[in-house]
């Protein structure tokens, strides 16, 4: 029987010719990483188990953007412990205000992670790096710290479900769409335990951010990882950024699927996730009309330059709704940077967006824009489970960067179609 | 290891959001976090759960987000053992790391009430409820995490590993 893309690249990091669904396997991993929240217990954990170096000090990546800037003293507290862990064990890659960002968004574009690595996250959205043909996860600190200590973690080989999307992508349907349908469709626990696979003819013209966006979204089905096969597209992402080797690893022709699910982009139409579950979707055409207090651009999902550029194309020349409060967040120092030199901060500050530093903040109610009792928030992030950007008796509603923008000009979920725009390649 | 405990139920999906709240993940000591355990579930929870007591939730218990602190936060309110037609996958991996007894058994998580006292036994999976005519059985462990367990947790475990190759 063939082998799915992951266990290919799983049987590889196992030292094995294949392995099987189910089957428990210990794996060689080629990044460990953690933020300012999960950090510090893999730290405390880390200690106990006596060893006086990590694995590898270029492969251990502690990155604080969760509650930074520093939001209060005790995230203060946290943030150092990475800090100084990182200063003591002499850890190659370390980034922190100034020159740090959203992780996800961060590891990808400094060249960190490469196709067909076997990556292990404390953060559930470390499966985004399956947008380069990675087998990446998220685990928790206690997985982590053993991983610091070793360069291994055990996994149970996940079976795979694929997803094949065909057809013409419809008006301001980007990623996030296709995910958040796809997401629709399977539930919040449709690929609990597996691994999605995503492929097809919409897919391979579909950009590097979009697939981040797509991937990153992943954990939201209840899936182990997410992940695309490397093509040109992937290449020229990785190229002048990756400095080590990496191996494309494809799926066998006969690979077993336990499902297979189509998907025609002639019918997908942007979405919106209503609260409380990302699995709870809509077309853009059901979702309109609805007031909002806020709208958040940013995020590990869609943080990057195309989110921004798409943003700012349609509130050019605009300005925000009078009762909307736009907040954007650029998922690193670097995207924030491309974004000032094409003259998108320029447009989304004119229009009346307030533009923050990176920080996961708003996302998980962090900080830099938490809801108020009976608020509502339309957001480009992953999550809209209850109280998730503050107050239990908010809202929050999830769609791409372009439904978020036309809504912040109208005060009111909407689609860019209502502005009398059209999409530009 | 049997424990007999008064059940307190949830629904599907509680996600880590729910259980504990990322307003209060600006420190992962236990005290702080059972203080605010199942918040957004339900408000009432930490002030009314005991120690001993036992959640039955529905499937894709703990969905979301890695953090630990969920589990943590959960064992640090005195909860005994958490049982779920389903787990997701970071939670179910955490719970064992932290040593919080978690059982997969479908049939218990529907058929077993509010307020009911139950008895589990963890080693054989077997949970006794007073409403039902035979006892549950929750699916077993695979040997592999029962070694894990059996070690003390993965700390311990890989402590164990360590210093052995050194």
């Amino acid at each position: 029987m063939g082998l799915t893309l992951s266990q290919k690249i799983l049987a590889a990091h196992a030292g094995k010719e294949s392995v099987e669904p189910g089957e428990l396997i210990n794996c060689s991993v080629d990044l460990a990483l953690a933020n300012d929240i999960t950090g510090p217990v893999a730290i405390q954990e880390f200690a106990k188990i006596g060893v006086e170096e990590v694995f590898d000090p270029d492969r251990v990546v502690l990155v604080p953007d969760h509650f930074v800037p520093n939001k209060d003293i005790k995230s203060a507290e946290q943030a150092k412990m990475l800090r100084d862990f990182g200063r003591n064990y002499c850890l190659t890659n370390r980034f922190d205000v100034g020159t740090m960002g959203i992780e996800h968004c961060l590891l990808p574009e400094q060249g960190l992670v490469g196709p067909g690595d076997v990556v292990i996250g404390a953060d559930s959205h470390t499966c985004t790096y399956g947008a380069l043909g990675a087998f990446s996860t998220g685990v928790g600190s206690t997985d982590l710290a053993a991983a610091m200590a070793t360069g291994e973690v055990w996994f149970k080989v996940p079976a795979a479900s694929k997803f094949t999307y065909y057809g013409n992508r419809q008006p301001w349907v980007s990623g996030k769409d296709l995910i958040l349908h796809t997401i629709g469709t399977i539930g919040v626990d449709g690929a609990l335990y597996q691994s999605m696979e995503f492929t097809g003819e919409a897919i391979s013209s579909l950009s590097m951010d979009s697939r981040f966006t797509m991937a990153n979204m992943a954990i939201e089905a209840g899936a182990k990882n997410g992940i695309f096969p490397v093509d040109e597209i992937t290449l020229q992402y990785i190229k002048g950024r990756l400095k080590r080797d990496y191996r494309i690893f494809s799926a066998d022709p006969d690979a077993e699927y336990i499902a297979e699910y189509e998907f025609n982009l002639d019918k997908i139409e942007p979405q919106v996730a209503f609260p409380h579950l990302p699995s709870n979707t809509k077309g853009i055409s059901e979702a309109a009309g609805l007031t909002i207090d806020q709208v958040v651009i940013g995020s590990c999902t869609n943080g990057r330059l195309e989110d921004l550029r798409v943003a700012a194309q349609i509130l050019r020349g605009r300005q925000v709704h009078p009762e909307i409060r736009l907040i954007v967040f650029p998922g690193t120092q670097q995207i924030y940077l491309d974004a000032l030199r094409e003259g998108i901060i320029e447009t989304l500050i004119s229009a009346g967006a307030a533009v923050s530093t990176p920080t996961c903040g708003p996302c998980l109610g962090g900080h830099m824009g938490i809801l108020a009792k009976g608020e509502r928030s339309l957001s480009t992030t992953n999550r809209n489970f209850v109280g998730r950007m503050g107050h239990p008796g908010s809202e929050v509603y999830l769609c791409n960067p372009a439904i978020a923008a036309a809504s912040a000009v109208l005060g009111r979920i909407a689609s860019p179609a209502e502005l009398g725009l059209k999409e530009v390649d | 290891m049997t424990i007999t405990g008064r059940v307190w139920k949830f629904g599907d999906n509680i996600d880590t959001d729910a259980i504990i709240p990322a307003r209060y993940l600006n420190t992962a000591d236990p005290a702080n976090l059972a203080a605010h355990c199942m918040e957004d579930a339900d408000p009432s929870f930490p002030s009314k759960v005991q120690p001993g007591d036992i959640i039955v939730a529905g499937k894709n218990f703990g969905c979301g987000s890695s953090r630990e602190h969920a589990p943590l936060a959960i064992k640090a309110a005195g909860v005994a053992c958490v049982i779920a037609p389903s787990f997701a996958r970071i939670f179910y991996r955490n719970a064992i790391n932290i040593g919080l007894p978690i059982l997969e058994a479908p049939e218990a998580a529907a058929a077993i009430a509010e307020g009911e006292t139950i008895t589990v036994d963890l080693a054989s999976g077997r949970i006794v409820s007073p409403n039902a005519p035979e006892p549950f059985q929750a699916k077993p462990f695979p040997p592999f995490m029962q070694e894990l367990m059996a070690a003390g947790g993965l700390i311990a475990y890989t402590r164990k590993k360590v210093s052995q190759n050194a």
